[in-house]
């Protein structure tokens, strides 16, 4: 028996489960994936945008706003990373000036900082910036972050603090008695409020709540993404953007937390919520668009590409409203662009205006804080050796691209909310993001995960239960 | 800080080699560092056989040429250092080193031997449209799941690429019960050994798709099948000739980087081709007394040329360590028409020794050819081929003499008889 369902843990659903953990309520979060932040929050730009861009007047204005001046907060307490590289907004016509004129004009009334300077001032700051951009708008407080590694701290200290979380559940079906009553492949569970925080898939969960047609419609956009080598030299050190354009902000070039460059994304509707496919259409389009706004970009170090879908609804904005016809039924639904730089705004908002005053506040001094994940590259070699002496397996690198120890692996499969998977310690602690791919530490990962877990190596999975990696022994037999 | 003499980095063929060779030229202080638990690199998981022919004239499994290695090694006073990985190289020789017993060390190191091993080319490097599923391996790693733990990774499998690896990889899944319903490579010829070619794919009725490349990859958690289209002159795929293959599996041969992550690091000058360090005759890289071999230097094609190549550094190093290696000029050598890359990049005619080894690629195949080698106009050598592959490493020996007051830029061609 539950208060409050949470349907979905992405970075909404996360941000939701962890405020709601300060108080007097009991929560379960029911994913469909085999962790946190496997959908939307996994792929995408990794921005916490200013908020100068969204339309007046929309939640996406207001709560991106807002997001914005969170984040550094809530990553000091996580202990997770943030850094405020700053953007540029890159104008290359007389027509895109326009534009910025319009940005610089919201971003007075908002309070948003911005400075305005010519194409010549921008390439100072930035070499790599395209000789045809005539005009840039800077924003220094856009900020760059690890958005999977936020929602799974999230997470991570709402579990902590009693929140219960069920993954690789699929929720089949929701029906409203007294109560709401939940339905997945594996169980039933029972809540006074539900809250939908679903992604791509949060209309499909309104319709089995209201066994009928929703209000909101989600048609997800595919953006595709190439990931730079971070042996490049320094391609960019802010985040560029183009001028905004009808299908959104465009192809972007981002530099990330651990010194990598992103390149993308385009926007493409699909019909399949699961179609994270790269179409090499898609790659080329958008390496020609990037390359609109930045110059010498070394697609000769890429060591990944990707893609991910965008919740994007029919509705122009973000949808956060209790169903009309179901009282206690809350949406936070067509989350695209900005819902990762307003999910903290969010999750105020949600609790502010439907959970309410429903539940006391818990004693600061009951609530556990995380200790922040063991982060080697961050140390000196002093504390490094005091790691090192208490247990030797941080001293013994297992991933030679991103230098991460079998402690920190170990570490990660240890945690409140562990890692069960390949994929799950590449997202926690690294190995596999660099530029081996996963090609020389797959191997040993799957040794730790298997030693750790009490398990066979076959068991070991990259993700999903479906995604079988060893199919069983060899002729010879396990060595 | 410790000081030591000569530190090599890595304890695979090129590393084992030059530790020894150091050792039998006189340097007795020396330090090798292997980031496994066990020395022999990327040998101990190629169990096949075909090692050794050139080095010992005979044909070894990869374990059995490493542990001849690894015999000699035990008969030196090298200080060997397994599990230990090194995080930082300086302009200045320092070495930064990580292992569980030590923590972090600080070395300063009077010589060192680079012998760092390369990398696979990943799916990601090489931008392959489709879903991300399990089951898409680079044909190395599924080799160290099958040879080093006892695994198998598939039954129905697919190659992209026809590297060595790639093809022995064929084979060996065919051994295991698999079936492999093909290979395909994008370049109208194999990158591979014909002698792996034929041990490898022919005797096992597996067809190899040349022009041919793979164009999607399905399968939303294991992989479930794939396409692959053959390609034009400018290996763009051509629509219409798609052909669909159900298999769970998909190994990638698609190419060996050198891994210069240390090299960058340390602000060492990289060949644009070889995408390892440049080197003089001596494998000495552009930090004096720093020197390179091995796959982490460029690609081999045979592990015997890996340990000999690795030798050349060692010796070199000790040299160094006793002051004799000289530089007078260095004069350069390109590559010209008809070669991919040639090495050593720089020579010194006048301090060499009495002869030096130029390696080299081609960039295609050919047949009733001559490599000549010309300063200026002035021909230099000039050596005839019956035929000459991209997958076959190309060796001239050149005299002192041969040089003589011959100093500059040298051009190494490939020319019709």
């Amino acid at each position: 028996m539950y208060d409050i369902i949470i349907i979905g843990a992405g970075i909404i659903g996360s941000f939701i489960a962890h405020d709601l953990s300060k108080k007097l309520c009991n929560v379960l979060v029911i994913d469909k994936e085999a962790d946190v932040a496997n959908g939307a929050t996994m792929a995408n730009s990794a921005i916490v945008h200013a908020g100068y861009d969204p339309e007046p007047g929309t939640l996406k204005a207001k709560l991106n706003v807002r997001g914005n001046r969170m984040y550094p907060g809530i990553c000091e307490s996580l202990g997770e990373p943030y850094v405020r590289c700053s953007a540029f907004v890159a104008a290359t016509s007389e027509a895109e000036s326009r534009i910025l004129d319009t940005l610089a004009e919201r971003a007075g009334e908002r309070d948003i900082e911005y400075r305005d300077m010519d194409g010549d001032s921008a390439r100072e700051l930035e070499e790599n910036l395209s000789d045809d951009v005539i005009r840039v708008l800077e924003f220094p407080t856009t900020g760059i972050i690890y958005p999977w590694n936020i929602a799974i701290a999230l997470m991570e200290e709402a579990v902590m603090n009693g929140v219960d979380l069920k993954l690789s559940e699929e929720v089949v079906d929701i029906t409203k008695e007294e109560r709401y009553k939940v339905t997945t492949d594996r169980g039933v569970y029972e809540a006074d409020m539900v809250i939908n925080a679903a992604g791509v898939y949060a209309d499909r969960i309104y319709a089995m709540a209201l066994k009928g047609e929703p209000d909101f419609h989600i048609k997800p956009r595919r953006g595709e993404y190439y990931v730079i080598d971070e042996m490049a030299k320094p391609v960019v050190n802010r985040v560029i953007y183009p001028v905004p354009g009808p299908d959104g902000k465009g192809v972007l070039v981002v530099p990330t937390i651990h010194n990598n460059v992103l390149i993308g994304p385009n926007s493409q509707p699909v019909d399949d919520k699961e179609a994270v496919c790269n179409t090499s259409e898609a790659l080329n389009d958008v390496k020609a668009r990037a390359s609109k706004t930045v110059k010498n970009l070394p697609f000769d170090k890429v060591i990944r590409t990707f893609a991910g879908l965008r919740p994007s609804g029919d509705t122009h904005d973000f949808v956060i409203e209790e169903s009309k016809t179901l009282a206690g039924f809350v949406n936070v639904a067509c989350i695209e662009s900005p819902g990762l730089a307003s999910a903290p705004a969010i999750s105020e908002y949600v609790i502010d205006n439907f959970v309410k005053d429903a539940y006391p506040d818990k004693n600061a001094s009951d609530y556990v804080h995380r200790k922040p994940i063991t982060f080697m590259t961050g140390m000196s070699d002093e504390e490094r050796n005091e790691l090192i002496s208490k247990d030797p397996d941080y001293g013994r690198i297992v991933c030679r691209c991103c230098l991460v120890s079998k402690g920190e692996v170990k570490e990660a499969i240890n945690r409140p909310v562990g890692a069960t998977t390949v994929k799950g310690v590449k997202k926690r602690v690294g190995p596999g993001l660099g530029r081996c791919q996963g090609g020389f530490c797959e191997p040993l990962i799957v040794d730790i995960l298997a030693g750790e877990l009490g398990v066979d190596r076959a068991d070991i999975r990259y993700d999903s239960a479906e995604s079988v990696m060893l199919i069983g022994q060899t002729k010879k037999g396990a060595l | 800080m410790i000081k030591r003499e000569l530190v090599v980095i890595g304890g695979g063929s090129a590393g084992i080699a030059a530790a020894i060779a150091a050792y039998n030229n006189g340097c007795k202080d020396i330090l090798l560092l292997e980031k496994d638990a066990e020395l022999g690199g990327i040998l101990l998981q190629c169990i096949h056989n075909g090692f050794g022919l050139h080095r010992f004239g005979e044909e070894l499994s990869g374990p059995a040429y490493a542990e001849k290695w690894k015999d000699s090694l035990a008969q030196t006073s090298v200080d060997v250092r397994t599990s230990t990985t090194v995080i930082h190289l300086t302009s200045d020789k320092h070495i930064t080193y990580v292992n569980p017993n030590e923590g972090y060390v600080t070395v300063e190191a009077g010589a060192i031997v680079l012998a760092v091993g390369c990398r696979e080319r990943s799916r990601g490097a090489i931008a392959t449209p489709g879903y991300r599923p399990s089951g898409v391996w680079t044909a190395g790693t599924a080799q160290k799941y099958i040879n080093m733990q006892g695994y198998m990774v598939g039954k129905r499998v697919f190659i992209l690429g026809s590297g060595d690896i790639g093809l022995i990889m064929a084979r060996r899944m065919v051994l295991e019960g698999a079936k492999v319903l093909g290979v395909a490579e994008i370049m109208p010829y194999s990158n591979g050994l014909p002698r792996n070619i034929k041990q490898c794919l022919d005797d096992f009725d597996i067809p190899l798709y040349l022009s041919h490349t793979v164009t999607d990859i399905r399968g939303k958690a294991r992989l479930n099948g794939i396409t692959i289209s053959k390609v034009d002159e400018k290996l763009t795929p051509i629509p219409g000739t798609e052909m669909d293959f159900d298999v769970d599996t998909l190994l990638l041969s698609v190419g060996l980087i050198p891994d210069t992550a240390l090299l960058n690091e340390a602000g060492i000058k990289l060949h644009n081709k070889t995408k390892g360090a440049t080197v003089n005759e001596h494998m000495e890289t552009s930090i004096p007394g720093v020197f390179a071999c091995g796959n982490g230097l460029h690609v081999h094609d045979l592990v015997d040329f890996v340990s000999m190549e690795g030798e050349e550094a060692g010796a070199a190093a000790a040299k160094y360590l006793r002051g004799e290696l000289i530089r007078k000029e260095d004069s350069v050598i390109e590559a010209g028409n008809g070669i991919s890359y040639v090495l050593p990049s720089y020579i010194d005619t006048e301090a060499m020794e009495e002869s030096m080894e130029i390696k080299c690629r081609v960039t295609g195949n050919a047949r009733n050819v001559k490599l000549t080698l010309k300063n200026g106009d002035k021909l230099i050598k000039e050596i005839k081929k019956l035929r000459v592959a991209p997958s076959e490493m190309e060796k001239i020996e050149v005299k002192k003499a041969e040089f003589g007051a011959a100093k500059g830029r040298f051009v190494l061609a490939l020319e019709e008889l």
